[in-house]
């Protein structure tokens, strides 16, 4: 494993990245001493990435107490499946894999059309896992800086057993002092990073030199421009008759189901790139003449919301 | 502040002066009466920060358009989380996070609604500083008296007067002045505390995220600067060391992580509540007593020689000691009590009544015991300051004086001594709800 090269003698005030770790370790301990059978969701994405090197550290020198369970919508870059199974491996997890075609073919879940995203769909594949193997909490790597009604949710959450949060009925979350009591048949959905914004998952990935599948790298790709967004010409996305296939320099902001995940014009090859084009985004959007990343992100995430009505 | 001493009454330090460098981040809350300019002093922040996205910015200035306003409504970024609003949530803290070059900051936006008590004090179970919002207009009223109460309450160390609107009343230094001065003269009252006050005009950003020049009477920080060097609570975290044991790990039949040593191991891993371990140092393990060395200290495959608050470790202890989770390493030269009995201030939070007959669930860092509230002495209207005596009950958003009766015994330390070993919740076993936030009064 990579050892961090900071000075981590003095105080965890010197550095806040130390500060959200050790908040982040906490409630991952936290959990793994009063859950009965929690589990990690791990997409292969950047955040899920973060999440599971912390657990790496939440439990050292034991090995991760928990197994790791993605849920397969069928529709992920074959690139993020092998760096999802290299991950498994090296962390010596067990990785539970449930995926949406299986519930299409038992008849849990009816897609409208063949292409549709299977987004929507991850939910009732998830709920199904949570029941087949009775987890009670299940951590994952969303953050509240995400969207708006991210930044209510607390850092431990009650759902019942239809997977449904209830914004007005949360338990209040006060000091350190998490409430991880479910009723049975109910889980909790954990959220350690909860309090990380984008740049400070790509600036902990950078001090704790963290693999990432290289699709969140810059790389030259097919791509077809709709509005502002730019889409990856794939098996699932077919450049339409009359489109103008381009060939740009991009990289996933975000990674998930390649029907409604799209890249970002970019040359950053590395996270120090990454890191620097993250903060500059911030800086470009006080002029707001024009969209950018952050909004085309917002725009795509739009997308999906009309793709679910 | 250091830089800022109390040379006029915009510092007004009734404490110890900080004295450590700030760190990386600060969690803040802001507080004030519905109309005092709250979300308009966030939004504007946040955008005078660069911490707004080009969509959000396009998307409030049009709906300030189509409101025929002449400028942006700032408000509306805090505000508009429409869908939200209109399932009727707006009681709920909200976290937002915004950076500069200097500091990371995390606000617990609370609602400044008057029955939502509880939700100021969730949002200010975890801030180092308060920004308490007063009109100029109308000065110290009510609400700021019951913010800079629940903020004391929870022992917000750093407090922020920002007198907003100023322009309303032609930036008079006298209108400011006699603002500050009774709010200094009110929380004078209540204990020590560090108070930063500051003229501002959060509409127009007057010194907000820069000073102005504008008020050449006012010689102290603009809010940003304030909250870039305001010192969060762990910079000045003198308080003896405590380690709660959160879990006992054990390296043994093959478990070890890739790349530590299969030797068998057994260690404690824990967050420091306050205070430094160092290798070597003795530790006493309570409730017990018994006394161990520290042998082994390291966060992962880190080995540390030396660990400060709020650092996640692992600790090795050099002499078989019993010892398991909900127990407490600590500085044997300053104990805390161990105790069966808590005098406590308790803010009720669920909207069904403390029931005096029944058995609740108190978490104290990472021990849970039963208990029962044993006497309750008074009731705190947190409007009026007035002690009612000998409740029988308390109801939602009630703050009570009460005493608790466990079961096992926790060790506690008095909330102003040591945030961490001096709060707790209570759990109903029932709903399995949190039903209350409590800080140790002894």
């Amino acid at each position: 494993m990579t050892v961090s090269t900071h000075d981590g003698l003095g105080p965890a005030a010197a550095d806040h990245l130390d500060l959200l770790e050790a908040e982040a370790l906490f409630i991952l301990r936290e959990v793994a001493a009063e859950c009965r059978h929690p589990v990690l969701l791990f997409s292969g994405g950047k955040d899920s990435a973060v999440l599971l090197h912390l657990a790496y550290k939440a439990f050292h020198p034991e090995r991760i107490g928990c197994a790791l369970l993605h849920i397969d919508t069928g529709h992920n870059y074959a690139e993020v499946i092998a760096y999802r199974d290299r991950m498994a491996e090296r962390y010596a997890c067990q990785l539970h894999v449930r995926s949406v075609e299986d519930s299409i073919r038992k008849g849990s879940v009816r897609l409208r059309h063949a292409q549709e995203s299977r987004n929507a769909h991850q939910s009732v594949t998830l709920m199904e896992a949570i029941a087949e193997f009775g987890f009670d909490a299940c951590l994952g790597g969303a953050r509240r800086d995400e969207e708006k009604a991210r930044a209510k949710e607390r850092i431990v959450s009650v759902r019942d057993e239809f997977g449904q949060w209830e914004p007005k009925n949360q338990r209040p979350e006060l000091w350190s002092l998490y409430n991880t009591r479910v009723a049975l048949g109910d889980h909790l959905r954990v959220f350690p990073i909860s309090n990380w914004t984008e740049l400070d998952v790509w600036q902990y990935i950078q001090r704790e030199d963290i693999e990432l599948p290289e699709l969140y790298f810059a790389h030259q790709r097919q791509v077809v421009r709709r509005g502002d967004i730019l889409v990856p010409v794939t098996h699932l996305t077919p450049a339409r008759a009359g489109d103008t296939v381009e060939t740009v320099s991009c990289r996933f902001r975000t990674v998930g189901d390649i029907s409604c995940t799209a890249p970002v014009a970019s040359t950053a090859v590395n996270v120090a790139d990454i890191i620097a084009e993250t903060a500059q985004c911030l800086l470009t959007e006080r002029g707001a003449t024009r969209l950018d990343d952050r909004a085309s992100e917002a725009a795509m995430e739009q997308r999906k919301k009309e793709g679910y009505f | 502040m250091n830089a800022i001493v109390n040379s006029s009454s915009d510092s007004f330090d009734t404490g110890t002066e900080p004295t450590t460098r700030p760190s990386g981040l600060l969690r803040f809350i802001t507080a004030g009466s519905v109309d005092d300019g709250k979300s308009t002093l966030i939004g504007r922040l946040l955008y005078d920060t660069g911490n707004v996205a080009a969509d959000q910015l396009a998307s409030i200035q049009a709906t300030s358009h189509k409101r025929g306003l002449a400028a942006i409504d700032w408000s509306l970024l805090t505000d508009g989380l429409i869908a939200e609003r209109e399932q009727g949530i707006t009681i709920d803290v909200a976290y937002r996070y915004f950076a500069t070059a200097r500091r990371k900051f995390i606000i617990g936006d609370a609602p400044g609604h008057e029955q939502y008590t509880r939700n100021m004090v969730t949002a200010a179970s975890s801030a180092d500083l308060a920004i308490l919002l007063v009109d100029a207009r109308k000065g110290v009223v009510t609400q700021t008296r019951r913010h800079a109460y629940l903020a004391h309450l929870l022992g917000i160390p750093e407090l922020v007067l920002a007198v907003n609107k100023m322009d309303l009343v032609d930036w008079q230094p006298a209108v400011y002045h006699a603002i500050v001065d009774e709010f200094n003269a009110f929380v004078g009252q209540l204990g020590r505390h560090h108070v930063q006050a500051i003229p501002l005009s959060a509409l127009n950003g007057t010194n907000l995220a820069t000073r102005s020049e504008a008020i050449p009477w006012y010689s102290g920080p603009s809010l940003l600067e304030h909250l870039e060097s305001s010192p969060a609570r762990r910079d000045a975290d003198v308080a003896p060391f405590r380690l709660p044991v959160q879990r006992v790990v054990r390296v043994m039949l093959g478990n070890a992580a890739d790349g530590a040593s299969d030797a068998e191991f057994r260690g404690y891993q824990g967050t420091l509540a306050s205070g430094r371990l160092r290798l070597g140092d003795e530790v006493a393990v309570m409730p017990g007593g018994q006394r161990a060395r520290v042998a082994g200290l390291s966060v992962a495959d880190r080995d540390l020689a030396e660990a400060g608050a709020d650092r996640s470790v692992v600790v090795a202890l050099d002499s078989e000691i019993d010892i398991s989770r909900g127990d407490m390493l600590c500085d044997p030269q300053q104990l805390p009590q161990v105790t069966k009995t808590l005098s406590a201030d308790i803010c009720w939070l669920s909207e069904q009544p403390l029931d005096l007959r029944r058995k609740y669930l108190v978490k104290h860092t990472t021990r849970s015991v039963n208990a029962v509230f044993a006497e309750l002495s008074y009731r705190v209207d947190v409007n009026t300051l007035a002690y009612q005596p000998q409740p029988d009950s308390a109801q939602m958003n009630d703050i009570v004086r009460a005493t608790l009766k466990l079961h096992q015994p926790l060790c506690a330390d008095a909330y102003s001594d040591n945030r961490t070993t001096g709060s707790f919740i209570v759990i109903d076993p029932v709903s399995l709800h949190t039903v209350a936030a409590g800080v140790i009064v002894r």
